[in-house]
């Protein structure tokens, strides 16, 4: 079983829409797997389906290999887009009875948070009430919450929103970790940055259907327009026969040059065109990144 | 079930552990006694303001007999003036009596600048009655006639006695059943909203809180709505609880104090009718020591928890439609009205405990636990009570039933407010 999760036409209707069409992905196990999509696009009812929270009107999940039960909630974390916990109770006491509700004993839930703070840096808060910490620590206190009892499926809708450059690295870094500890990652955001850096696989949605789907690398390479970039030192320049440049930039004592490698050449080929005018510095394909892709899916997706 | 249980302990003990909680369950029956005590006591205090009236008789027939009292003090003046009707005058009322009231019964009349004193009318129609009676009466020449007709006039008070199941007697008072019957009554319908509106103001916490969200990641949402209603549930009787015993050593310490024996309080004392001493204020305390309070209490948890059920239920699924606090309101007026009926029903029920009023309230279960309440004291026939809870608790479990959906659906929606058809669209969804 290679997939953790396998999302088959899924399809959601509400009384004055459909939120998803048809919807099908696969999350690898063991990977981070992007949901992507603007607004509105279904990401939060496809992620609510596979908590088990909402129903699909037709489709199937098979988590783990068999159907979606209600007991699979216990080997699921989620973070919620909409982050939200008791403002008048105390951190600790509030942690250890979401914990409990997710079946861990009190005694195991208080050991792990204890761990968990003190890894965090909020273990002063223990004893506050939740509405007396700032808002970064409280999205601290609710991820711990989210991946404490060690699940195999964790959820972050929109992780990001909301943390600081600081905490947000912080929280990339503990996502990469859990990955690498055999956690299977499925998180939703519009961050493409963020896409790029931890995502493995993708899956795009718009207008309730899944537009753009794969891994990060292939999914680049398939959008890549055959662009290069080129430096060379500052005050020389090559000839326009070779290729079309279609940007240049100075940088100190270096030139960037953006080219469009003619169809049907290779690498080699345009490299060695390309030196015989100058010293070329550094040479690489201009990968499309995951924002323009976005952009370019959707409003394609739009025109239609 | 387990996770049932761990939510009704954090909705009890965050409720319990609350300051507001413990001071107004310590103060409640304080309050009450307050509220209970107070105004006898000041009925019962005289009023101090002092009147002084100007009294016009030109019969001179019955100037003698209206002597005043403390607070009423008469000044005889020959006429009418003019300065009687102005801001300086000394006079708070004038009255005037301009011929024989045996024969024209108008020619007495009180004139004041504001309202009539209250105490000087009240004064001034009793001497009068008193001395026009005497006046008809002698007017007959009978001998000792004031003797005879003051002999003849009597109030008479019946004493009602109850036989229980064993045959012996107790005596009741459909008056004080009544008034327990009020009593229990306006403690349900208090305890029904007032805990119904703390579970919709909890699942609306919730939700404008997103904590729902994790929530339903962890539980069910059905697991979650039955957690806080028990917890609140539980809240409630536990309050109960304290209120009762709190009660009953006031009472034994009252009693202790005041004498009455109340060893055995709860099953029904044994009346001696014939001898307890009459009109020593004391009889009202064996007459409540009479009823069958053990009855009542089991009768009041039973019917606190159906209809809590029942409109706890109602209430969680309005809070989880809504999207804070404000919104409520179209959707608690019908509730409020049905709550404001009931209690009407359960007054109207003191006058006529066995009408078809009262006893069609008693079956309806939205108005059964306040109109039953009030019922209760009378003794009711046991397949009333039954009947009832039967269809009290029924209703309740179908109730339950089609609110879990509309909460199922409601807590997860955001945005505009719904509206009831919405909400009867959410019972299908799957």
């Amino acid at each position: 079983m290679q997939n953790f999760i396998v999302a088959e036409n899924i399809v959601k209707r509400f009384a004055e829409h459909t939120a998803l069409d048809g919807v099908s992905i696969c999350v690898p196990r063991g990977k981070v797997f992007g949901l992507l999509g603007p607004n509105g696009a279904g990401k939060t009812t496809l992620i609510r389906i596979i908590n088990h929270i909402t129903m699909p009107d037709e489709g199937t999940v098979t988590f783990d290999g068999h159907d979606l039960r209600a007991e699979d909630m216990l080997s699921i974390g989620y973070l919620p887009e909409e982050r939200g916990l008791y403002k008048k109770m105390k951190v600790g006491e509030q942690s250890i009875y979401l914990a409990r509700l997710k079946g861990l004993s009190e005694q195991e839930a208080r050991r792990r948070l204890k761990i968990w703070f003190e890894k965090l840096d909020i273990m002063d808060w223990w004893n506050r009430k939740l509405e007396e910490l700032s808002k970064g620590m409280q999205q601290k206190v609710q991820f711990i919450i989210t991946v404490l009892h060690e699940p195999p499926l964790l959820i972050f809708d929109e992780p990001f929103s909301g943390f600081d450059p600081v905490n947000a690295e912080i929280l990339k870094k503990e996502i990469l970790e859990l990955r690498d500890k055999g956690h299977t990652i499925l998180f939703s955001t519009h961050s493409m940055a963020s896409v790029e850096e931890i995502c493995d696989n993708i899956a795009l949605i718009n207008h309730s259907k899944v537009v753009l789907q794969g891994p990060v690398n292939q999914i680049r390479t398939r959008y890549k327009k055959n662009t290069y970039r080129v430096t060379i030192p500052a005050g020389t320049s090559f000839e326009n026969s070779a290729c079309e440049v279609i940007g240049e930039e100075t940088k100190g004592k270096e030139k960037i040059m953006i080219v469009r490698k003619p169809e049907g050449e290779t690498n080699s080929q345009l490299l060695s065109h390309l030196a015989e005018h100058v010293e070329i510095l550094s040479f690489e394909e201009c990968l499309p990144s995951m924002n323009d892709i976005f952009i370019r899916v959707v409003t394609d997706n739009e025109l239609r | 079930m387990s996770k049932i249980w761990i939510i009704i302990q954090r909705e009890f003990s965050v409720r319990v552990k609350k300051k507001s909680f413990i001071i107004l369950t310590i103060l409640m029956p304080f309050l009450v006694g307050a509220l209970v005590f107070v105004p006898a006591l000041l009925a019962t205090m005289k009023s101090g303001e002092k009147n002084t009236v100007a009294l016009i008789d030109v019969t001179n027939h019955y100037a003698p007999i209206l002597k005043g009292t403390s607070n009423i003090h008469f000044v005889r003046e020959s006429a009418m003036k003019k300065s009687f009707q102005q801001e300086g005058s000394p006079f708070d009322a004038v009255v005037f009596i301009r011929g024989d009231l045996t024969r024209n019964a108008d020619a007495a009349t009180i004139y004041s600048r504001g309202e009539v004193p209250h105490a000087v009318e009240e004064y001034v129609n009793d001497k009068l009655t008193e001395k026009i009676r005497n006046d008809r009466l002698s007017v007959y020449k009978f001998t000792n006639i004031k003797q005879v007709v003051a002999d003849a006039e009597t109030k008479f008070s019946v004493k009602t006695a109850r036989w229980d199941k064993n045959g012996n007697t107790t005596i009741s008072s459909s008056d004080i059943a009544g008034v327990v019957g009020i009593v229990f009554s306006l403690f349900i319908y208090m305890f029904i909203l007032s805990y119904g509106g703390m579970v919709m103001q909890g699942v609306v916490e919730e939700k404008t809180n997103r904590i729902v969200e994790i929530m339903v990641s962890s539980v069910k949402p059905w697991q979650l709505m039955i957690g806080k209603i028990a917890g609140v549930a539980f809240v409630g009787l536990f309050q109960f609880l304290i209120w009762i015993l709190m009660l009953t050593s006031i009472v034994a310490i009252a009693g202790t104090l005041f004498g009455v024996a109340t060893t055995g309080a709860m099953p029904p004392v044994v009346a001696m009718s014939a001898e307890i001493p009459q009109g020593t204020g004391l009889e009202w305390l064996h007459i409540i020591q009479g009823m069958n309070f053990t009855e009542i209490i089991v009768l009041f948890v039973l019917y606190f928890i159906g209809g809590y059920l029942l409109f706890a239920s109602i209430f969680a699924a309005i809070g989880a439609s809504i999207n804070e606090q404000q919104d409520a309101q179209q959707f608690m007026m019908p509730i409020i009205l049905i709550f404001v009926f009931a209690l009407y029903a359960g007054m109207f029920s003191i006058q006529n405990p066995d009408g078809p009023l009262a006893l069609w309230c008693s079956f309806i279960p939205f108005t059964s636990p306040v109109v039953m309440m009030v019922r209760v004291p009378f003794d009711l026939p046991l397949w009333q009570i039954m009947l009832s809870l039967v269809l009290l608790y029924g209703t309740s479990g179908l109730i339950i039933w089609l609110s879990s959906k509309i909460y199922r659906i409601g807590i997860l929606m955001y945005g505009k407010k719904p509206t009831f058809r919405d909400m009867m669209k959410w019972l299908k969804y799957k």
